[in-house]
């Protein structure tokens, strides 16, 4: 068990937090042109490095806010955390649909 | 329309008898179950002026700082997150409370909702509280890190609490306030009483 420094509430034990998955996987700008196969990959595949990992996290026990943490997966160790950055939000208003 | 203020009722109010008789035969804990506020949940932009004039209506500042709550004139203010209040009142309708809450927190785009029934209440009292709690809650709960003014949304046992420090008063005796969920209030209650049993009295 680790201490996880969430950037409202500060240290917290890590059973306080959930994962999210990679962090920075861009929205197709256009998503009603991508292929099949073009948007498995989107929505299933993501990196596995071996070393720091740009993910998302959610104290999900605590201020329930999501926030970016790079973490060295051989270690488990956190490197930073900090707010999301603007390429992983959704955009607000999708392209409309297209007949 | 007719007055419900007369049928809010504490979710343990069974095991209130139950609670008295324990805190009695144990040293330095008293556990006590807390009569129903009105609580709203504010969601509102940090930046100024919205939380000013929120607190005019809401009698009194909101906590400016992480994981901390202020006094209201009948109640509490508690930060929950970046853009996240719970207001609570023992004075006003919970109605009332969103109402206007809501119409001063309207104006700066934020919203005020009515979480009276979301939480209730269990005040944990005495020399020895912080140890009780301590024993389930992986937060630093000592007096220097946790002193009166702090909050805290975190765990108790498997159930999520929010946990709020009152004064040491006088005598040396703590006051820790525990908001939980009524579904997970038993829960809560059955493992305060369980932890308890090692403050017992030696007869
Ligand atoms: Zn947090």
């Amino acid at each position: 068990m680790q201490l996880i420094a969430c950037p409202w509430c500060g240290q917290r034990e890590e059973i306080e937090f959930s994962y999210g998955g990679q962090a920075a996987v861009a929205y197709p700008a256009d998503p009603a042109s991508l292929s099949d196969e073009q948007w498995a990959r989107f929505v299933f595949f993501r990196d596995n490095p071996k070393g720091p990992f740009a993910e998302r996290w959610v104290h999900s026990a605590g201020c329930r806010r999501w926030f970016g943490a790079v973490r060295d997966t051989r270690t488990y160790e956190f490197l930073s955390v900090g707010p999301l950055s603007a390429t992983t939000a959704r955009p607000s208003v999708l392209p409309e649909a297209t007949p | 329309m007719a007055d419900t203020s007369m049928l809010v009722r504490h979710p343990l109010e069974a095991r209130r008898t139950q609670l008295t008789e324990l805190s009695a035969e144990l040293d330095g804990v008293a556990l006590e179950l807390e009569t129903p506020v009105a609580a709203v949940d504010l969601r509102l932009d940090p930046a100024d002026p919205g939380p000013a004039a929120v607190a005019d209506v809401a009698g009194g500042p909101l906590p400016a700082q992480p994981d901390t709550w202020t006094e209201l004139v009948a109640g509490q203010a508690l930060r929950l997150g970046p853009d996240e209040w719970l207001l609570t009142s023992t004075a006003a309708r919970p109605e009332d409370w969103e109402f206007g809450l809501d119409e001063a927190a309207a104006e700066f785009g934020g919203t005020a909702v009515d979480v009276s029934a979301q939480r209730t209440t269990v005040r944990v009292r005495g020399a020895s509280a912080r140890r009780l709690l301590a024993s389930g809650c992986a937060i630093d709960l000592r007096p220097a890190s946790f002193p009166r003014g702090r909050c805290a949304q975190t765990l108790l046992g498997q159930a999520g609490v929010l946990l709020v420090a009152h004064g040491v008063d006088t005598r040396g005796d703590d006051d820790l306030q525990l908001f939980v969920r009524p579904s997970f209030a038993g829960y809560v209650v059955d493992w305060l009483v369980d932890a308890a049993q090692e403050f017992r009295r030696p007869t």
